[in-house]
């Protein structure tokens, strides 16, 4: 039993992290919010030169993987970039198309999965279950849209449609997420059960991914207000100083250090229970540290100008998206084995 | 990474839980907080260590198995989930021990520890005093030097285990002319039936005894009895505190256990139609996984020569918050039947309240995560 990060799975997140590091992402967010996805496009173009999105595809189609733990380690630190864009929902693309060769149908694998791969593409897409709105569909070159019932189940039969667009853009609590509903009709590209369980797994991996960034995010939030809080004075002390503001900011660090193992056991186990427990726990912490890095900041925080907003923006939704907690948590009680023999109570 | 155990631990695991499936009473013993009850987990003890269960991460030749920190958490998780008592031995096991694996001369050793193991001696921590709690170092009572040993005067208080226990051990002021509040302080040990020491239990929330006052009127202790050297007692205390609130004290096992309860009670009562309950059911569920993982991934780092250091203020935090969650959602699912004195929750929900304040109350351990962990400023408390 080994249950922390290997030197290679640590290596991959350094590097990733020293990429976005000097990638000044804070611009590239806000020319997104804007309309011009063309820095972000850059910037995806040289992730999926690490190999990022080859960790979610198996060797038969030029992939490394699949690898969820070290594809998990680097959402972290998109999400603690802020990285813009349907990352998330291009990785379940992935896994969504690698899933279905796996049951035979080949075809979408063959045509889609290479400009993924290289990140000469993104993808978005909706699956049963999940939002019916896709995120980011006039950046993504492909727009999936996965049509059956919810939640999909093998015995099911689902169809999987590569959508002409969407019906009109609308907006994001964060600017920086553009969202609508992918248009009826396209190409149907597949259908059957395999489509189903494909769109099963696809959707499990979206939820661990998001945890992931969720992470990263929390993260990133509790840095900025420690050093903020530690030069920030008043009545002629470093507010960090201050009891009050400590204990909230130990809390916020116990929140997130007590949702990264989730997120590592729900990479290595991929159960249903483990990621959602995963999300559930990452995403509450995210979205308590943005409301902790708010307070903290006071009013300087509560505007757009300070790039602190780009992250605070993303925690709400984030903690929403492929499963908001409600839904984890009730995923989680479905999970538990159907044990009812009360057993003795000791202290 | 991964979460794999090797053959060796599971064969470990299997022994463990066809022991405790043969062995555990059928009835639950009476509180250990009770005289009839403190007698019956003695009992229990010596049967634990007659199969060499009682301290699994000793050294054979006291009593233990030599087990690495991952049997021995696997050994926790078993013993939990078969319903085992509660440890009447833990103050001694899990704070004393280790004081003396790192600290004391090896017949020290050889003397304490196997009849620690055996249950033949129990032990009660004494630290805190009236005027001392939080604040440690401020502590009072006295060992003056004498003739082959130390005497000891003062008061302590909420001195666990103390109503019945046989010994206990505490830091003592030796050299009242120290410059600094923590130097001149020994580590002691001394027998709670010895003449000058009057022993007076005090009735927690529930009544129930399971703390007491100690007054030392000039209590004569041998030189064998000091730990380490005179004078370096804060140290060597500081070194137990760390296990106190780390591992040692809440394994994720028994945590575990609990959640797998109250999420059975869940199905047996709960309501589907109450989401609010369910929704804190799942809570305590991921609550145990998180604790369970998050000890893993501590056991990781300390198996491959890390030291549990500040982290176990996290540690601390959690589990007594999660405890007085999880035992709170049980009483909630439980109805009017909570309010029963009798009742399997209700005396482990009385115990959980105190989390927040035992082993450093979790104002003091924010602080020491905002400070050391965070980097955060001091400040005036």
């Amino acid at each position: 039993m080994r249950f922390l990060p290997t030197g290679e799975q640590s290596e991959f997140a350094r590097t990733l992290r020293s990429l976005l590091g000097a990638a000044q992402v804070p611009a590239t967010v806000r020319a997104w919010a804007a309309g011009d996805h063309g820095p972000g496009l850059a910037l995806w173009s040289r992730l999926a030169g690490t190999g990022l999105c080859a960790l979610a595809a198996p060797e038969a189609y030029e992939g490394l993987g699949p690898l969820p733990v070290e594809l998990a380690l680097g959402f972290v630190e998109l999400g603690r970039a802020g990285v813009a864009g349907p990352a998330v929902e291009t990785a379940a693309a992935v896994v969504l198309l690698r899933e279905l060769a796996g049951h035979g149908e080949e075809a979408p694998a063959k045509r889609f999965l290479p400009g993924l791969l290289t990140g000469d593409t993104l993808a978005t897409l909706t699956l049963p279950g999940g939002s019916p709105y896709a995120l980011d569909a006039d950046a993504a070159g492909y727009c999936f849209r996965v049509a059956g019932a919810a939640p999909a189940s093998a015995s099911e039969s689902a169809e999987l449609w590569l959508a002409p667009g969407w019906e009109e853009r609308l907006g994001s609590l964060d600017p920086a997420r553009g969202l609508g509903v992918p248009a009826a009709g396209g190409e149907l590209l597949a259908a059957g059960p395999a489509v189903s369980a494909a769109a099963d797994t696809a959707a499990r991996w979206a939820r661990l991914l998001t945890a992931a960034q969720c992470l990263g995010l929390g993260e990133a939030l509790l840095a900025r207000t420690v050093e903020y809080v530690k030069q920030r004075t008043q009545f002629g002390a470093p507010i960090g100083s201050f009891q009050a503001v400590k204990h909230r900011l130990a809390d916020t660090l116990l929140d997130l250090e007590f949702a990264r193992p989730l997120l590592w056991a729900a990479a290595l186990s991929l159960s249903d229970g483990d990621v959602a427990a995963a999300k559930l726990t990452a995403g509450e912490a995210a979205y308590a540290a943005a409301c902790t890095a708010l307070q903290l900041h006071g009013a300087v925080g509560y505007t757009e100008e300070l790039d602190l907003s780009l992250w605070l923006r993303k925690a709400r939704p984030l903690r929403d998206a492929w499963g908001g907690p409600s839904q984890c948590r009730a995923d989680v009680i479905r999970s538990l084995p159907q044990t009812t023999a009360t057993r003795r109570v000791t202290t | 990474m991964d979460l794999d155990h090797s053959p060796g631990v599971a064969a470990f695991r299997a022994e463990a839980r066809a022991w405790l499936h043969e062995h555990v009473p059928d009835v639950p013993l009476p509180s250990l907080e009770t005289q009839e009850g403190f007698a019956a987990h003695r009992e229990w003890e010596a049967q634990l260590h007659a199969a060499r269960w009682s301290a699994v991460s000793w050294p054979e030749e006291y009593g233990g198995r030599g087990a690495d920190i991952e049997r021995w958490l696997v050994f926790e998780e078993e013993y939990w989930a078969a319903g085992a008592p509660g440890r009447v031995s833990q103050n001694g096991i899990s704070l004393l021990a280790p004081t003396l694996f790192d600290h004391a001369t090896p017949g020290q050793r050889a003397r304490v520890l196997p009849s620690m193991a055996s249950g033949e001696v129990i032990w009660a921590q004494a630290w805190s005093e009236p005027e001392s709690g939080s604040d440690l170092a401020s502590l009072r009572s006295r060992a003056e030097r004498t003739e082959g040993g130390w005497l000891l005067s003062g008061q302590k208080t909420w001195s666990s285990r103390a109503a019945f226990a046989d010994r206990a051990f505490g830091i003592f002021r030796s050299d009242p002319g120290a410059a600094k509040p923590h130097q001149g302080l020994t580590y002691l040990m001394f027998d709670l039936r010895a003449p000058g020491v009057t022993v007076r239990p005090i009735g927690r929330l529930d009544g129930k005894p399971a703390f007491a006052e100690l007054f030392l009127d000039r209590v004569f202790v041998p030189d064998e009895d000091v730990i380490g050297e005179p004078g370096q007692g804060w140290r060597i205390a500081m070194s137990a505190t760390g296990n106190e609130r780390g591992l040692t004290l809440r394994s994720p096992g028994r945590f575990l256990a609990a959640a797998g309860r109250l999420a059975a009670l869940w199905r047996e009562q709960g309501d589907p139609a109450d989401t609010a309950l369910r929704d804190r059911v799942a809570d305590a569920v991921v609550g145990a996984r998180a604790y369970e993982l998050f000890t893993w991934a501590g056991a990781t780092r300390f198996a491959a020569g890390g030291e549990i250091g500040a982290e176990s203020s996290l540690n601390k935090v959690f589990w007594s918050q999660y405890d007085i969650a999880l035992h709170e959602t049980a009483l909630d699912l439980l109805g009017p039947d909570a309010e029963l004195a009798q009742g399997p929750w209700a005396e482990p929900w009385v115990f959980s309240l105190a989390g927040p304040i035992y082993a450093g109350t979790n104002e003091i351990q924010r602080d020491i995560i905002a400070e050391r962990l965070l980097g955060l400023p001091k400040g005036r408390r």
